[in-house]
């Protein structure tokens, strides 16, 4: 592992460079003309695809490609089997093996995992929580409104998503700034960080584990005790399971959505004519989601090769890692024309921000939801803003892209 | 006459095709996509199939155009 300034992007590229998470944009164009299937040795080795249509058929290839790890690096080294017991661990977690169903499962058990989140997460039953949305959205401008400035990525972008997760998990909304803490130690800073991670990761499953055994007692209207009442093949599903798909839900609801929110804000902040057509046409906004979704996808995932196999001249072997950088496939001209463009009324745009094949985030449509209803009301109420000084702007990268800091002004 | 067909081994539930074409597609309890009205399109909804075809990054969507 290393933090030296990359020279050749196509053999050493480094995720974690601080020039490459703000601005990925022409190294990734450079990537896809030259060496379309990048590799390093940094962080744990990995392959990186940049061509939409290598991700397509990588991500459809679950035969060749795993998802049994999908963190973009391992953070450090394999626990210890013969570890002392975890005196903060509760008994029963012991021995557990820390996953997060099924974005980290391959079939079969992936086939019954995926199908059990399917139906809360529906476009129809994920529309039952956009009034709370826009009742969320509403009260943080109330609190910002006259100040004539915010932090769009803070005091908005990150506040959102964890609250909502919150309310459909049924865990304490009150809790979004320790939960967002949390998350950025799991997957933002912990990616490098593996005791950081660690920490992090006990944190969440053990606050995760309390819930679910007080669900169990009384159960609610949430998704906890949705999870704890499925029945899959007559069998109740494992609690241990419940736990690895709450750990995913918590993790996966917070850290992409308040990424896709802050860059839509982070672009329409520097382009009044997007800005003014949709205060203009706000029926517009599920196709400009669409667009600004392609155009900053937040997330990039990992596959694990699972035997030798070439692809495409590339020397895989069992056990690399494979960066699914789905960002840049967005932005590959040999399928979107001008794709470095916002096009904010695109109308072709196959994207694949939330990934393509079985793996397709659960929480689409939830996404989706959020985006567009935290844009819509935002711009209800300050059509008019920019960045206070872009240079300010700070941003985090590797797993999931996106403004940590943005400050803006409005009139 | 044209039709959609949705191909129900390669939809994944992205349901771009419901969100820009209700008319044409309906999705089940677990957001699989379906055609409506087996699948005819009228002829003022011929664009929007188009559209659906173009935006599902499935490529699980084809239209069918049959003479009468």
């Amino acid at each position: 592992m290393t933090n030296e300034p990359v020279v050749d992007w196509g053999t050493d590229y480094d995720i974690f460079d601080k020039e490459y998470i703000k601005n990925p944009f022409p190294i990734w164009d450079g990537l896809r003309d030259e060496c379309p299937v990048a590799h390093t040795e940094r962080w744990g080795g990995s392959w990186m695809p940049t061509r939409y249509e290598d991700l397509f058929n990588i991500a459809r290839d679950i035969e060749h490609f795993s998802s049994r790890e999908v963190l973009v690096a391992p953070g450090g080294p394999p626990p210890d089997e013969d570890e002392e017991p975890d005196p903060d661990l509760p008994e029963a977690l012991q021995d557990y093996q820390p996953d997060a169903p099924p974005i980290t499962s391959d079939p079969p058990v992936h086939t019954w995992a995926r199908r059990l989140l399917l139906p809360p997460f529906s476009i129809k039953a994920i529309a039952k929580w956009e009034p709370e949305t826009r009742e969320l959205c509403r009260s943080l401008i109330d609190g910002f409104i006259d100040a004539g400035r915010a932090d769009a990525a803070e005091d908005y972008a990150q506040q959102i998503p964890p609250r909502v997760i919150a309310s459909m998990l049924g865990i304490p909304k009150d809790m979004a700034g320790t939960f967002t803490e949390w998350v950025r130690g799991f997957l933002e800073l912990g990616l490098t960080n593996a005791d950081l991670q660690g920490e992090a990761g006990r944190n969440i499953y053990t606050f995760l584990w309390e819930r679910i055994q007080e669900h169990k007692e009384q159960p609610q209207d949430d998704l906890i005790s949705y999870l704890l009442s499925a029945e899959v093949d007559g069998e109740p599903v494992p609690e241990t399971h419940v736990l690895g798909t709450c750990f995913l839900l918590l993790l996966a609801g917070i850290d992409t959505t308040w990424n896709s929110i802050g860059s839509a804000l982070w672009h329409l902040a520097q382009n009044p004519e997007d800005r003014a057509r949709l205060v203009a046409e706000p029926e517009l906004l599920p196709v400009a989601v669409e667009e600004l979704l392609r155009a900053y996808s937040p997330v990039t995932m990992a596959r694990v090769v699972t035997e030798d196999y070439q692809y495409n001249g590339c020397p895989m072997s069992e056990g690399d890692r494979v960066l699914m950088n789905f960002p840049a496939g967005n932005r590959d001209p040999a399928v979107f024309t001008d794709p470095d463009k916002v096009i904010i009324d695109r109308a072709e745009n196959p994207h694949i921000a939330f990934g393509v094949g079985i793996h397709r985030c659960v929480g689409s449509n939830l996404a989706r939801m959020e985006m567009r209803v935290s844009i819509e009301e935002w711009l209800a109420r300050i059509p008019e803003f920019r960045l206070e000084d872009s240079d300010a702007v700070t941003w985090a990268g590797g797993q999931v892209r996106g403004p940590r800091s943005m400050p803006v002004l409005w009139p | 006459m044209m039709r959609v067909r949705v191909d129900g081994a390669k939809c994944q539930g992205h349901n771009r095709c419901y969100t820009l074409a209700q008319e044409l597609f309906d999705v089940d309890d677990y957001g699989y996509s379906h055609e409506r009205n087996e699948g005819v399109v009228t002829p003022e909804l011929e664009e929007k199939a188009r559209l659906a075809v173009a935006n599902c990054p499935e490529r699980a969507i084809s239209i069918v155009e049959k003479e009468d």
